[in-house]
């Protein structure tokens, strides 16, 4: 008997034969309660727990299936439910669990870098979704990219805001020793730009681009992945024909000031940022190189979730909610302020407001709107992990051959995150691979070589 | 003489005056707003920053700063939270961790600085390593110390531990090697320990240059704590400035370094008059 089961169904079935989930009789009334499941509205959170509550206490009562069944079948099922009622609170019971397993640690510490793409991680904390599941996160404020790695190994943090590659080049041991660590969910998707210095507002043409100095905010970030695609697709070698450096994102508008580089791939705010003070300008939006590209995850490492499976469950519903706050329109505004203090991502709410909202500034006098410039879709997609490590191969940063699909599953944890975002209302994908294009060019998560190997411009090994 | 005295400090006040007053002058012309505006439409101009739409430069100009610096004294000791404390919190963060990194050191440098100045034998055989340990900068220590202690706290009092220890060690070795000859004989003459020895003769007679190697270490300590808590992050005046820098705000940045200057005077100072205490006529 499932967990799931009406406990007080006297003719349920108790072989288990059946469908491939185990909760029907038989394979089509699996597939029909499947396409019920689709049409029909959720059932209320109360109730779903109640189910689940009633049935563990039947089963802690009569633990033999067939007992059960003989008492359901003399007393009927709702004078049972009666009788089980008065001895057992089963009322309190359900809040009880509603609430899910009691975090193992309460007090956690999440590391972010301050930009828009942390926006549900930071959110969590002033819009307080993190105490709604029960937890009271602290969000710190980190310096670079490297510093969150060696604090989230350190078990500093518990958990943190990293760029989505990130989870896969530490537990491939790339950069570091090797730490197994998964992602649970994508911060957010698009939400990046080419920003490049005034004075090239004349040379939009990538192909003029030879010898310009890039930054980047880290080897193993989609940045430095989309920025070489982009450049190779326009014919430039990005490891000989421009210099690619990584500058941590705060410092890239100082140094775009000072004239160290030509233009970054960078994150907001701070090509935002960089249009603000009249330093740069947007050339294109990341976006416009791959619709719904992932940027930042959020991760932990394995050790964190096995240890504290709950705290983890809850930390990732709780970033799960804040998602789909974010992924609002109408909620833009009220987050950009509560995440434009000193405390959080310190930066003037007109520049976040631009960037959340798609109405923003060109830098070049024109004022644009797109209102997917930033979105947030939480579900870690195991394509977007292989086409991470089709690109590290690409660039040289992995070596020999790849098992893309083992390495997929076992960072980004779809499987998981498909039963929380059920579990709390949200739609959740079926499937845990999908098909996208990437400047026209489509990419089959089914055949990764050939995909590798249909690209010209890549570093010979 | 000592109208003399009086007037000649008098005197160098009135220049100190008019320097600053000269550098606040030229500062403040040096700011204003020169470059030119370009047009834009008023919707285009909401977007954007005081630097494009008013030409202003991306310096502050010393009112700015001023009234910024006012606004920070007002309430020094804030806490909005993890991220985001008064000044006064940074600083007292950054002076623990330094006081911390700092004891250590002498912990460290003042007795093992005795046993190199004493013995001629161990001064040669550990001055190879010295002479490569000192000269590291606090941020090449820094990722290897993240990765070994495991901790950045603990990393950055270590960093400010490695660095200052050096002075403290070479100065207190020479302080004590360079001991009169005379006095170790007279003292031998008399038949006093080796203990007794090190302590009321040689311990008082290099104190003046132990001291200053201690005076030197703090400026050092002083000078890695902002470039250690740059890295690590968290809390202290070094997260303070990275923060600000992070939000482009320069009068932030110009507030901070005349804090961490007069703290670091002020522990210059503070080190300067023990000095003057151990130190006497020959």
């Amino acid at each position: 008997m499932s967990t799931f089961d009406d406990p007080f169904d006297s003719d349920r079935a108790l072989s288990p034969a059946g469908c491939v989930c185990g909760k029907h009789r038989s394979e089509s009334e699996h597939a029909l309660a499947t396409l019920a499941l689709r049409c029909e509205p959720i059932e209320s959170e109360e109730k779903r727990y109640e189910g689940v509550v009633a049935s563990a206490v039947m089963r802690a009562i009569f633990p033999k299936d067939a007992a059960r069944r003989a008492f359901l079948k003399s007393v009927g099922a709702s004078t049972a439910l009666a009788a089980i009622s008065q001895f057992f609170p089963l009322k309190t019971a359900t809040e009880a669990f509603a609430e899910t397993g009691t975090p193992e640690k309460k007090d956690l510490k999440v590391g972010f870098i301050p930009i828009t793409c942390a926006t549900p991680i930071i959110m969590g904390a002033p819009l307080g979704f993190y105490a709604k599941h029960g937890l009271n996160v602290e969000v710190v404020k980190t310096a670079g990219w490297a510093v969150v790695r060696d604090k989230t190994i350190n078990k500093e943090y518990d958990a943190s805001h990293m760029l989505a590659p990130m989870p896969i080049a530490i537990s491939l041991g790339l950069g570091a020793q090797a730490i197994p660590f998964a992602v649970p969910a994508i911060e957010n998707i698009n939400g990046q730009g080419i920003t490049l210095a005034m004075k090239h507002k004349d040379r939009r043409d990538p192909k003029d681009w030879k010898g310009m100095k890039f930054a980047i905010p880290f080897d193993y970030s989609m940045h430095n992945y989309l920025l070489r695609y982009y450049l190779a697709e326009h014919g430039l070698d990005p490891d000989t024909d421009v210099q690619l450096r990584s500058v941590p994102p705060p410092e890239m508008v100082a140094n775009l000031r000072a004239d160290n580089i030509d233009g970054f791939l960078a994150p907001d705010n701070i090509c935002q940022r960089a249009i603000y003070d009249g330093v740069g300008f947007m050339h294109i939006l990341s976006k416009e190189i791959w619709d719904g590209h992932p940027c930042c995850s959020f991760a932990a490492s394995r050790e964190f979730i096995t240890t504290s499976p709950n705290s983890f469950a809850a930390v990732t519903r709780a970033i799960l909610d804040a998602t789909a706050y974010a992924s609002k329109a109408e909620n833009r505004k009220r987050i950009a302020e509560a995440i434009a203090p000193a405390n959080y991502i310190n930066a003037p709410v007109t520049v976040l407001e631009q960037v959340l909202t798609g109405t923003y500034a060109d830098g070049l006098g024109g004022i644009k709107t797109d209102p997917k410039r930033v979105d947030f879709d939480p579900f870690p997609w195991q394509s977007f992990a292989v086409w991470m490590l089709t690109q590290m191969k690409r660039w040289g940063q992995i070596k020999g051959d790849v098992d893309y699909k083992a390495i997929a599953e076992q960072v980004y944890l779809a499987t998981g995150t498909r039963s929380a975002m059920a579990e709390m209302g949200l739609a959740a994908p079926e499937s845990s691979y999908k098909s996208f294009a990437v400047m026209g060019k489509t990419f089959d998560p089914a055949s990764p070589e050939d995909y590798l190997n249909s690209f010209k411009i890549r570093k010979s090994s | 003489m000592r109208d003399m005295t009086s007037s000649l400090s008098l005197r160098a006040a009135i220049i100190s005056l008019a320097l600053f007053l000269a550098f606040l002058g030229i500062w403040h012309l040096a700011t204003r707003s020169n470059s030119a505006v370009a047009s834009m439409s008023p919707e285009y101009a909401k977007l954007m920053g005081a630097t494009a739409t008013q030409g202003k430069s991306a310096m502050p100009g010393p009112l700015d700063v001023g009234a910024k610096l006012w606004e920070h004294l007002k309430r020094p000791f804030y806490d909005n939270g993890p991220n985001d404390k008064g000044l006064g919190i940074q600083l007292g963060y950054s002076i623990a961790r330094v006081g911390l990194g700092y004891l250590l050191a002498v912990l460290v440098a003042i007795p093992l600085g005795f046993l190199i100045g004493m013995s001629p034998l161990i001064s040669r055989a550990l001055d190879p390593f010295i002479q490569v340990l000192k000269p590291i900068s606090p941020l090449a220590w820094m990722p290897l110390a993240l990765y070994t202690i495991k901790d950045s706290g603990l990393s950055a009092i270590f960093v400010i531990f490695i660095c200052s220890v050096w002075p403290m060690l070479l100065n207190t070795a020479f302080g004590v090697a360079s001991v009169r000859k005379e006095w170790i004989n007279v003292a031998r003459t008399l038949e006093v320990g080796t203990l007794r020895r090190a302590f009321t003769v040689i311990l008082p007679a290099a104190a003046p240059t132990i001291l200053t190697g201690m005076r030197i270490s703090i400026g050092i300590a002083w000078l890695v704590i902002v470039a250690a808590e740059m890295l690590v992050g968290g809390t202290g005046i070094g997260y303070f400035v990275w923060n600000e820098w992070n939000n482009l705000s320069i009068t932030n940045v110009i507030i901070a370094i005349l804090l961490i200057g007069l703290v670091g005077m002020l522990l210059d100072q503070i080190l300067a008059r023990f000095t003057r205490m151990v130190t006497f006529p020959e």
